[in-house]
């Protein structure tokens, strides 16, 4: 093992001797792009609610229960997918979010959700771990549509322009505090803060 | 012999005509369409076109009840509204410990007796699901003008009258 180590790192260190440097340049230049072009186009195919929805864990616990919410149909027809509120728009961000995401083909893999009741036995900590996310990002996924600074107080019914101009407005809270379980049901709420 | 013929002759005869006669006066009831009130005119074999989805009254004001004992009615949107094993949504704001903070009327403390009379800590099961009794209002027009009459009306009336 350490000799292949060895001849490895020898043959790396050695000059090239029989392809021209601008063999190499160029040839490099364009497998690099044919490398960097498929790692974007196959993490953009990740990101899809196609692909979310390839497995059955989401498509029918999940996927089932956003389709009766605002968040899929609504007079505007302007939808959110999967993506738009699981995983962040920012490159690092998402790079970050999509490492941790392997734990979740260990989970595909040993089956930790693979049926409705182990999905519901799950189904407070997986919840817990989206809503502690947001709350640490200041719900910034929801901000990437939601922008407090365009709110129109006066269109909102009073209940809720109180509350937005309020505690939303001092930072005091974020959207995540009280918008729990708008996309998805609830998990058993006992103990969660506001809920007792 | 010959009666017992005549007799079962007579009551086949009577059959017979009562048959055609009930034919006769369904047909009769068909004809008039205000039967089916809520039709209107359409036939049978049509369908009607649905009249829109009214909107829900969204303005947090409080509306009188028509009568003591009923359930107050709610003046806000409950839309997606949990209410189930796991959560009650309606109670993150009308529970007792949540009111200071939400500013909501407190569940009535008649929600927290069992059917003994016995007051619990928590709102008694059996009031649980509060959509059996509190509803939300829209602005749809009556189908049915409503011709209810609250008692403190009736009684100012009977008053009226004796003086």
């Amino acid at each position: 093992m350490k000799k292949i180590i060895q001849i490895g790192w020898q043959t790396l260190k050695k000059p090239s001797a029989y392809f021209s440097l601008g063999f190499l340049v160029i040839g490099g230049f364009i497998a690099g792009i044919i490398f960097w072009g498929g790692f974007n186009t196959a993490l953009e195919a990740t990101n899809t609610e196609q692909f979310c929805i390839s497995c059955h864990e989401m498509e029918n616990n999940v996927y089932e229960e956003l389709k009766t919410t605002i968040h899929f149909s609504n007079r505007s027809g302007v939808r959110a997918t999967c993506p738009d509120c699981h995983v962040p728009h920012k490159w690092t961000d998402k790079i970050a979010r999509k490492m941790q995401a392997s734990k979740e083909v260990w989970g595909k893999i040993f089956g930790t959700i693979n049926t409705r009741d182990k999905f519901l036995a799950h189904r407070k900590r997986l919840a817990q771990n989206e809503w502690t996310r947001l709350k640490a990002n200041d719900s910034l996924e929801c901000r990437n549509c939601h922008n407090f600074d365009y709110m129109d107080f006066t269109a909102q019914s009073p209940r809720a322009s109180q509350q937005h101009s309020t505690s939303l407005a001092s930072g005091d809270k974020t959207c995540i505090d009280c918008h729990k379980g708008i996309a998805h049901q609830l998990p058993d709420m006992k103990g969660v803060e506001g809920w007792e | 012999m010959k009666i017992i013929i005549n007799i079962a002759k007579i009551s086949k005869i009577a059959i017979q005509t009562l048959i055609v006669a009930t034919l006769f006066v369904t047909n009769v009831i068909a004809e008039n369409h205000n039967i089916a009130t809520l039709r209107a005119s359409t036939s049978i074999d049509t369908q009607a076109t649905p009249s829109p989805i009214a909107n829900v009254i969204n303005k947090d004001i409080k509306q009188a009840r028509n009568y003591p004992m009923q359930p107050p009615v709610i003046p806000h949107k409950t839309r997606n509204y949990e209410v189930n094993l796991n959560s009650n949504k309606c109670m993150s704001c009308h529970s007792r410990s949540r009111t200071e903070e939400s500013q909501a009327p407190m569940v009535s403390v008649t929600h927290f007796m069992d059917r003994d009379g016995n007051f619990l800590a928590e709102i008694s099961p059996r009031r649980y699901f509060c959509n059996q009794c509190h509803a939300t209002q829209t602005d749809a027009k009556l189908l049915v003008e409503n011709d209810f009459v609250d008692m403190h009306t009736l009684m100012k009336a009977k008053r009226a009258a004796k003086d």
